[in-house]
C-alpha cells in the first residue's frame, strides 16, 4: 500500500511491520514522531509490543537489553545528546550480543545546541560493535528496519538505522509499505540462541578475565565480518519479495566514471543531480553513496574506487585532529590498492547547513582543477 | 537429651545460592542474597549491577546461583529489570519473578533515576537494596547511603563523612509504590516473609536490606550478625515497611533502644569518633527515631 | 540446572569452545574456598539443640544439614565464625586450622 508519509514514520512503519515487541524510548527533537506513531500503535492494538516510557535515553537502551536477553524483539529511536547519553550500552549491545535496532536521526552535537543535522552523533559510535546503515529516502527507512532485524538476528549484532534530521527525518515522501504477510514472511519471529530464564538458567555478562575476554572479541569481530556478504543475500532476497534492492552502497553512474563523489545519507540524492550536469558538459561523473558504514563495504568501495582517477569524499562530520570520517574511511580502504585513485576530503554542511547543487559543484570544480588536494581537508561554504 | 528433637527450620530449606561464591568472609551481602532467594524461589531472573554480587556470583563461565542472571551496567538495576519483565511477558511467561539487586551505590547515587523512573511507571518487579554503606567493591568509597561519621577511603579520619545517610525508603515511600521494606540479615524470617510477601504483590516493591561488611566496617567478620542485630535494636536501623506510601508499620517494636554507642565502638570505621560527636549520632537516630514512631502511628 | 551443580572449572582452550556470549555454563563450585580458612568451626553435636541458627546465618550456604543435624562442608567453609558466634549453646568452637 503506498502511502505519503514523513522519515520517522517510515521508521515506526518499518518497526511495526517487524513486529517488534518490547519498544523503550525518551523523546529527542528530531525523533520525537518515531515513538509518538508507535506508542499510538501499541495503544490501539495495531502493534502488540509493550512500550516502556523511560526516563532517559540510557534506561531506553538498558530496557531494550533487558527485553533482547530476554528474547523479545526490541526497537528504539533517538538522536544526537541521546544517543551520546547511551553510549555505554551501545557497547553493552554488541557486547551482549543482543541484537537492538534502533533509529537514530542525525542531529548536531552541542553545544550550542543545535537540532540541526550533522553526522558526528552517529560517527561518535562507530567503534561500538554496532552495524550502521545511512539511509537517503523514506523508502530505504523502512525496507531497511526490516532487513536490519534480519540481518541482526542472525549474527546477534544490534543496528543503527540513520536518517537526517529534517531533510529526511521530517520530509515527507511516497512510501510502498509492504504487506505484513509478506514481512512475515521474510522475517521470521526472534529466536535467539540463548535467553534470560529460569527454565534454563545462566548468567549473563559476568567476570570476563583476560583469560576469555579477548576471544569474545575476536567472536564479535568475525561475526561482524559476516555482515556485508549477509547484507547482499537480504538485500537479494529482499529485492524478490518486494521488488527493492538493498545493498551496502548505492551506485549511480560509477561504471564508466572519470570523477566520482563519494556521499552518506541525503547528500547521496543532491549529489546525483549534479553527476547529471557534469555528464551533460561531457564529465564522467558518479556517485557513490556509502549506506552500510559499519561494517565498512571494503570490498564494495575497492571495487568501484580503483577504477577511478579522481575521488571527491563529502564529509557532513569531523573527527577533530585528523579529518572527514569517510574520508579517512575510504583513503585506509584504498590504501596498498594497486589503482589507487586521487582522493579528495570536503567538509560541509555541519550543523544543518545545506548541501546543495552549488555546494556539489564548488567541490567539482575544486577537484576537477587540481592534480592534487592542497590540504588534507577542503572545506567547503565557511565563512572566512 | 536432644536426640529425639527435629532440627528447627524457620526459613525454607531450598538453597538457590551454591557456596563456592567470592564474598570475604561474613559478608552480609552474600547471606541476604541466599534469604531471598529462600523467598523467591527458582522461578526468578535476576538482574545485578556493578557492585560487589558482580563479583561474587563468580567468573565467567561460572556462577554461584541456580537462577538466570542479567549482570548489567551499573546504574540500569531498575530499567533492564523494566526491560527484562517486558520482555518475558513478551514471550509469554508472565509467571517469573523479576528482581533487580543492587547496592547501596547502584541504588542511591548512580542508579536513582532509573529506580525513580521505574517505581514512578510502577514496573512489576522487585528492587532489592543490599547496604553495606559505601562503594566497598571499588575499596571502601564514602556513597550517599554512608552514614554520618564514617571512615571510607574518601571521608578520611579528619574529614569523616558530615552528611546524614540519604532516606532512601522516604524517597521510595514518596513513589507511592504499593511496598516498601527494611530488612536485616540479622532477621532472616521477617526478611524471608517480606520478600515472599512483595512477591504476591504486583507493580514496584522495593526492599531495602541491611548488610554488614566486615571488609569495609573494619569489623570482626563474626560480629556480622550481631551488628545487624544491634542496628535494629539501637533503632539506627528499624525494621518497618510502608504500603501505599500511607500505611506505615513498625514490624519490630523495640522496647528500650541500647545505645548507638554498642554498635559503633564494634566498628574500625567509627574509631576515631570522640564522646561530642557519638552523641551528636545518638541524637540523629533518636529523631530518625521518633519520626518513624510518629508516622507508623498515623 | 542439573549441569550447573558439577563441582568443575572450565576452562576453554579454543575460541570454537565458547559460546558467542559471557554466560555461564558451569557452578562456583569448583571454588573450594575452605582453603581461605585460617580457623575452623568444630560443632561439638552433643550439646547441639538443632535450633538451625548456625545453618540459617552461613553467608557461605555451607552448613548442611544430614540426617537432621547440622554438617560444617569444610570444601567451602570460609572460617568467618558467625556460626560459633550465634550458636547459644556455644556448642561451636572455632579451632586453629592446622595447615
Amino acid at each position: 500500500m503506498k502511502k505519503v508519509i514523513m522519515g520517522n514514520h517510515a521508521l515506526s512503519y518499518g518497526a511495526m511491520l517487524s513486529r517488534a515487541q518490547v519498544i523503550a524510548a525518551y523523546p529527542i527533537t528530531p525523533q520525537t514522531q518515531v515513538v509518538e506513531l508507535l506508542s499510538e500503535m501499541c495503544a490501539d492494538g495495531t502493534l502488540n509490543a509493550k512500550f516502556i516510557k523511560v526516563e532517559s535515553e540510557h534506561s531506553a537502551m538498558a530496557a531494550c537489553l533487558g527485553a533482547s536477553l530476554a528474547g523479545a524483539r526490541t526497537f528504539t529511536a533517538t538522536s544526537a545528546q541521546g544517543l551520546a547519553l547511551m553510549h555505554e550500552l551501545l557497547h553493552w549491545a554488541s557486547g551482549g550480543r543482543l541484537p537492538v535496532v534502533m533509529g537514530n536521526i542525525n542531529r548536531a552535537m552541542a553545544p550550542g545546541w543545535s537540532i540541526w543535522t550533522d553526522q558526528n552523533d552517529s560517527l561518535s559510535q562507530r567503534d561500538t560493535g554496532w552495524i550502521q546503515f545511512y539511509c537517503a529516502s523514506n523508502q530505504e527507512v523502512l525496507d531497511t528496519v526490516i532487513q536490519a532485524f534480519k540481518v541482526s538476528e542472525k549474527l546477534m549484532i544490534p543496528s543503527m538505522i540513520v536518517l537526517d534530521a529534517f531533510a529526511l527525518s521530517h520530509t515527507y515522501e511516497v512510501v510502498d509499505v509492504p504487506d505484513q504477510d509478506k514481512v512475515d514472511a521474510y522475517l521470521p519471529p526472534f529466536n535467539p540462541p540463548f535467553r534470560l530464564t529460569p527454565d534454563d538458567p545462566h548468567a549473563f555478562g559476568g567476570l570476563t578475565s583476560p583469560e576469555h575476554y579477548m576471544e569474545l572479541r575476536y567472536k564479535l569481530q568475525k561475526d561482524m565480518e559476516k555482515v556485508p556478504a549477509l547484507v547482499e543475500e537480504t538485500g537479494k532476497e529482499y529485492e524478490k519479495m518486494f521488488g527493492r534492492y538493498l545493498g551496502q552502497v548505492d551506485e549511480y553512474l560509477c561504471d564508466d566514471a572519470e570523477f566520482i563523489f563519494v556521499t552518506s545519507g541525503t547528500a547521496g540524492y543532491t549529489a546525483r543531480v549534479v553527476v547529471d550536469e557534469l555528464r551533460e558538459k561531457g564529465i564522467k561523473a558518479g556517485n557513490l553513496r556509502i549506506k552500510l558504514f559499519r561494517p565498512f563495504p571494503f570490498e564494495k568501495v575497492r571495487s568501484i574506487l580503483s577504477k577511478v582517477p579522481k575521488v571527491a569524499v563529502v564529509d557532513r562530520n569531523i573527527s577533530y585532529g585528523h579529518h572527514g570520517i569517510f574520508y579517512q574511511e575510504v583513503k585506509s580502504a584504498m590504501y596498498g590498492q594497486p589503482h589507487q585513485p586521487v582522493i579528495f576530503g570536503f567538509i560541509t554542511g555541519l550543523g544543518g547547513r545545506d548541501i546543495t547543487r552549488d555546494t556539489f559543484k564548488e567541490i567539482a570544480d575544486y577537484a576537477l582543477s587540481k592534480s592534487q588536494a592542497e590540504e588534507e581537508i577542503v572545506w567547503i561554504g565557511v565563512k572566512k | 537429651m536432644t536426640k529425639e528433637r527435629k532440627m528447627t527450620l524457620t526459613i525454607p530449606k531450598e538453597e538457590l545460592m551454591s557456596p563456592g561464591h567470592l564474598a570475604c568472609q561474613g559478608c552480609g551481602a552474600s547471606l541476604a542474597m541466599r534469604l531471598a532467594l529462600k523467598a523467591l524461589g527458582q522461578r526468578t531472573v535476576v538482574c545485578i549491577p556493578a557492585c560487589c554480587w558482580a563479583v561474587i556470583d563468580g567468573p565467567f563461565p561460572h556462577s554461584s546461583l541456580d537462577i538466570p542472571i542479567y549482570h548489567c551496567a551499573f546504574e540500569t538495576a531498575a530499567s533492564s529489570a523494566s526491560g527484562v519483565k517486558a520482555g518475558l511477558e513478551m514471550v509469554g511467561d508472565t509467571e517469573t519473578t523479576v528482581l533487580a539487586w543492587a547496592g547501596d551505590g547502584g541504588t542511591f547515587d548512580i542508579g536513582l533515576q532509573a529506580l525513580s523512573g521505574a517505581a514512578e511507571r510502577n514496573e512489576d518487579i522487585i528492587y532489592a537494596c543490599y547496604d553495606n554503606e559505601a562503594y566497598m567493591n571499588t575499596g571502601i568509597q564514602r556513597s550517599s547511603a554512608t552514614p554520618l561519621g564514617a571512615w571510607t577511603t574518601t571521608t578520611p579520619v579528619k574529614h569523616y563523612k558530615k552528611h546524614p545517610k540519604k532516606d532512601i525508603i522516604g524517597i521510595m515511600a514518596a513513589h507511592r509504590i504499593p511496598y516498601v521494606a527494611t530488612a536485616s540479615v540479622a532477621y532472616p524470617e521477617d526478611m524471608v516473609k517480606k520478600f515472599k510477601k512483595a512477591k504476591e504483590i504486583k507493580g514496584t516493591r522495593f526492599i531495602h536490606i541491611f548488610a554488614p561488611c566486615p571488609a569495609g566496617w573494619k569489623s570482626r567478620p563474626e560480629d556480622t550478625i550481631k551488628l545487624a542485630r544491634l542496628a535494629v535494636q539501637t533503632g539506627y536501623f528499624p525494621l518497618y515497611e510502608v504500603e501505599y506510601g500511607e500505611k506505615w508499620t513498625l514490624n519490630l517494636k523495640i522496647k528500650e533502644r541500647k545505645p548507638i554507642a554498642e554498635y559503633l565502638k564494634l566498628q574500625g570505621r567509627f574509631r576515631h569518633l570522640k564522646d561530642d560527636e557519638i552523641a551528636m549520632i545518638q541524637k540523629e537516630v533518636d529523631a530518625n527515631w521518633e519520626r518513624l514512631l510518629k508516622r507508623c502511628e498515623q | 540446572m542439573s549441569k550447573k551443580k558439577e563441582a568443575k572449572k572450565i576452562v576453554f582452550n579454543s575460541e570454537k569452545e565458547m559460546p558467542i556470549v559471557a554466560m555461564s555454563i558451569g557452578s562456583m563450585l569448583y571454588n573450594k574456598t575452605g582453603a581461605w580458612r585460617n580457623i575452623k568451626p568444630v560443632i561439638d553435636l552433643s550439646k547441639c539443640i538443632k535450633c538451625g541458627i548456625c545453618w540459617k546465618f552461613c553467608p557461605d550456604a555451607s552448613i548442611d544439614i544430614i540426617d537432621d543435624w547440622p554438617q560444617i562442608n569444610y570444601d567451602y567453609c570460609k572460617g568467618c565464625g558467625i556460626c560459633a558466634e550465634e550458636c547459644p549453646q556455644k556448642c561451636i568452637v572455632m579451632v586453629e586450622e592446622e595447615k
